[in-house]
């Protein structure tokens, strides 16, 4: 028996440990490569994706969790969202060695379809899980605000 | 369609064996036209250790250094966009594969580090380009029999006054036949149509967004097996005894391999690799390292501090001079830290054939080849490297370890494998940045200068681990970053440095030395301004009238932030690193219950900014990565074993804990100075100097623990 989610509209399964966290099963068996192993801890962000359209750390839940739910990773992201995203990010030319940033979106992402136009509190509240060693957060938060602006 | 011309691996073996056989920069590595070159648009008729030109006209920038975040694969293909006459967008990276034609000239091998790759690109890709533009124009006026003096090469195209024009690629099989001129004429910086330009964007901007940009833990190979490596918690063990049969009955695994200095597990994903590792049972051979402990090494440091150690510097008589003036003395002192990249270590391999394939996040390509050459006993040359981008590198990917630990895995196991290390593993293996001691001895003279000043840092050595030769005399060159180069007029001056080898593993951290003794050097000099009752801003610039640029990067600074004489808000620092002078001024907000940096204003002359944008963005994540350390972090060991593992114990800045950082560059025609590293040192000292003007508390120890 294995474990079956829908992933980007897709129905997926998967027949390993159910007890294994959906990063590795996107990464490692579905070749879904955006979300990144941070800590494993659910500490950092990195592995930012939506389950049922909530932001989730995916190195720490397990895929069984996600049995008949949906999993979103950024490539799966409603089109206008994941381009105004896009588009801010690369307006602000926001990353530097990139590793976060597909997290640092997810969390964006999530922030934007509960709060459209979120104050710099608000977007430092949200984000503030997901860590960026090279510290371009000033970018990130323009970019959200100019993704909300996007979206309006 | 033919296709024995010229495929990419015959190329990559000519480049490096002419570049073996002639040693240093080579433009003129042409490979014989083919009949099929002009025919096939992906095979380039122009070639050379950096630009390659296909009859499509699609200009390639082979980058020989690693991209960890500080823009090499926009600046480094900026520059020979420049001399080439073409917009940025023309031009494709490919990462280099290893060859002495692409050493570091500034760091003697393959090496992505000390904040140098534009810095000792500058000249050499700008050349590359003009020479090339060069023979691309001697090829119009061969084929239209004009002179070249009235042919223009301008957007990949060369044009004559006549009317005729053709495209790079289009005239690229004929000017491979020319010789390149040595000298070829560099554009006046004012005629830059590309470098120094606001309007300029990162190349690799739209891969990192769409999370196509493959990273070393991205890499995938068919038949690849994930492997998780157990390390004995003291670095340097060794595996006594083995037992894997719990490990093998764990779902997904598929072997256990033994190396030289771990067990690895492979499986079918990273989960299950972790949870057969978990299983294993290993008792092991802790080795010397089982003895050591914080609170020894730091004793150590401290009885280091008797030793006369090396002198790195002497002007005057400091020792006469102390004694007359008068005195002041302090004592600082730096911790462990480890680099905590974003990105875990990681690196794949494939043994098989007699050949090796080491594809990963790489920041020391040569020494890569060397390690998995040793690692699987094959020769250099049957060992390819293939760098991905980097999570971060800050020094960490310069290391060998993990490259050397896949090639064993991989040949071990016979199977092609990706090594992921945890955050654990990243944090309790590092190569940490050394703890230092620094003993500062000054004197006054009566007019409030500094007439002498003695400084002696004691700490271990990485150049000592890792390139030994280099330090010759109890003198290792990257010791005395930050404290050979000090910008201040100074009459009598001894600066000494002491090596104790405390037996952990150290390694370069993001702008190395630099930040252990700007720490030591601006917070002394904040005491001697206090002691001289000066402000801090006018004492060091009475010792400034020497270094121009230093001044003016502080007066910049200082009249951005806002910094009044005499407030209990600011704290200033100012150095030259790396060919770059800065300056930085922390302001604390003056209502917050502890002190809380409201905001940072930094000021850098570094020279030409290649791309500005970026290079504020360098010296912004620079400063928070100084703050971070600054505030929070220390490694400590007790027994052998690091006591810190990841985010919540070894903190890392978040958002909603960055305070505002302003970045301000001075307009400059001097040569680029370095800037991935160059924003990290200066914070620290800067606020010590804040906490202190606002509490009249000196912290002389870092991390702060307000």
């Amino acid at each position: 028996m294995g474990t079956t989610f829908n992933l980007n509209g897709k129905s997926v399964s998967f027949d390993g440990d159910p007890e294994t966290p959906i990063l590795w099963v996107l990464r490692d068996h579905l070749d879904v490569m955006s979300p990144k192993f941070g800590c494993g801890a659910a500490l950092c962000g990195a592995c930012t994706v939506h389950l049922e359209g909530n932001a989730i750390r995916s190195c720490s839940t397990p895929v069984s969790v996600a049995a008949g739910r949906n999993v979103t990773t950024l490539e799966g992201l409603a089109p206008k969202m994941g381009k105004a995203l896009n588009e801010a990010w690369v307006e602000f030319d926001v990353p530097q060695c990139g590793y976060c940033q597909t997290g640092q979106m997810m969390s964006a992402a999530d922030l934007l379809t509960k709060n459209k136009y979120p104050s710099s509190g608000d977007i430092k509240n949200a984000l503030s899980g997901n860590i960026c060693r090279c510290g371009t957060y000033a970018r990130i938060e323009k970019a959200v605000k100019r993704a909300a602006d996007k979206l309006a | 369609m033919k296709t024995n011309s010229i495929k990419s691996p015959a190329r990559r073996q000519f480049i490096q064996q002419s570049a073996a056989t002639t040693g240093a920069f080579v433009l003129g590595m042409y490979l014989p036209l083919t009949s099929d070159a002009a025919t096939n648009s992906a095979t380039p008729t122009i070639v050379n250790a950096w630009v390659q030109i296909t009859p499509d006209n699609q200009i390639t920038l082979i980058c020989a250094r690693s991209e960890m975040g500080q823009d090499v694969y926009t600046s480094m293909p900026a520059l020979l966009a420049e001399e080439l006459n073409v917009p940025l967008s023309m031009v494709k990276v490919q990462i280099a594969g290893v060859a002495p034609v692409y050493i570091n000239a500034l760091l003697g091998g393959q090496i992505t580090g000390g904040s140098s790759s534009v810095r000792e690109a500058f000249d050499k890709l700008r050349i590359a380009g003009a020479a090339t533009r060069s023979v691309l124009v001697q090829a119009a006026a061969n084929r239209w029999s004009v002179p070249a003096s009235e042919c223009k090469a301008m957007n990949g195209k060369v044009s004559h006054a006549g009317g005729k024009s053709a495209t790079y690629g289009e005239l690229a099989a004929e000017a491979a036949k020319l010789p390149l001129p040595e000298k070829p004429a560099l554009k006046s910086p004012a005629n830059f149509m590309v470098i120094g330009k606001e309007s300029m964007r990162r190349l690799d901007t739209p891969a990192k967004v769409s999370g196509t940009a493959v990273f070393g833990i991205d890499v995938k190979i068919p038949g690849m097996a994930i492997a998780s490596l157990a390390q004995c918690p003291v670095i340097g063990g060794t595996p006594k005894s083995v037992d894997s049969s719990d490990a093998m009955k764990v779902s997904g695994v598929i072997k256990v391999v033994q190396i030289s200095d771990g067990v690895a597990v492979l499986a079918k994903d990273f989960y299950a690799a972790r949870k057969g590792r978990d299983a294993l049972k290993i008792t092991w051979n802790e080795g010397a390292g089982a003895s050591i402990s914080n609170a020894g090494m730091r004793k150590q440091l401290e009885s280091g501090l008797t030793k006369p150690g090396a002198v790195i510097q002497a002007k005057g008589d400091a020792s006469t001079a102390l004694a007359n003036g008068k005195q002041l003395s302090a004592q600082y002192f730096m911790p462990y830290l480890a680099h905590s990249t974003m990105e875990p270590v990681n690196c794949s391999a494939v043994v098989a054939d007699g050949k090796c394939r080491v594809i990963g996040p790489i920041q020391f390509q040569q020494g890569a080849q060397a390690v998995a050459a040793v690692a699987t006993g094959l020769k250099p040359e049957d060992v390819t490297i293939e760098t991905t981008f980097l999570g971060g590198g800050f020094g960490r990917k310069l290391e060998l370890d993990f490259i050397r630990q896949a090639a064993e895995i991989a040949k071990a196991s016979g199977m092609p494998v990706k090594m992921l290390w945890t955050k654990e593993d990243d944090i309790t293996h590092d190569f940490y940045r050394p703890m230092s001691v620094h003993q500062m001895d000054a004197s006054l003279s009566n007019d409030g200068k500094i007439s002498a000043l003695k400084t002696k840092m004691v700490s271990q050595s990485v150049t000592a681990r890792a390139f030994p030769a280099f330090v010759k005399d109890g003198n290792d060159p990257f010791m005395v970053e930050g404290s050979a180069n000090l910008t201040y007029e100074i009459p009598n001056l001894e600066v000494r440095n002491v090596i104790e080898d405390s037996g952990i593993r150290v390694g370069y951290w993001r702008s190395v030395s630099n930040t252990l003794n700007a720490f030591a050097v601006e917070s002394f000099m904040d005491e001697a301004a206090k002691a001289a009752g000066k402000d801090p801003v006018a004492f060091r610039l009475s010792a400034l009238s020497k270094e121009p640029r230093a001044a003016a990067v502080l007066k910049l600074a200082v009249q951005k932030s806002g910094y009044q004489a005499g407030s209990k808000r600011f704290g200033v620092a100012q150095m030259e690193c790396y060919g770059t002078y800065s300056a930085c001024v922390v302001e604390l907000d003056p209502y917050a219950a502890s002190t809380l940096v409201k905001k940072i204003t930094f000021a850098s002359d570094c020279g030409i900014a290649i791309h500005p944008d970026q290079a504020r963005a360098q010296l912004t994540g620079g400063i928070l990565y100084g703050l971070g350390a600054a505030l929070y972090d220390e490694i400590t060991i007790e027994q052998g074993r690091v006591q810190q593992s990841n985010f919540n114990n070894y903190p890392s800045i978040r958002m909603n804990q960055a305070p505002i950082v302003e970045v301000h560059l001075v307009a400059s025609q001097e040569k680029p100075g370095g800037l991935g590293e160059v924003g990290v040192p200066l914070v620290a000292p800067a606020l010590v100097n804040a906490i202190a003007a606002a509490t009249g508390k000196r912290i002389r120890e870092l991390p702060i623990k307000a």
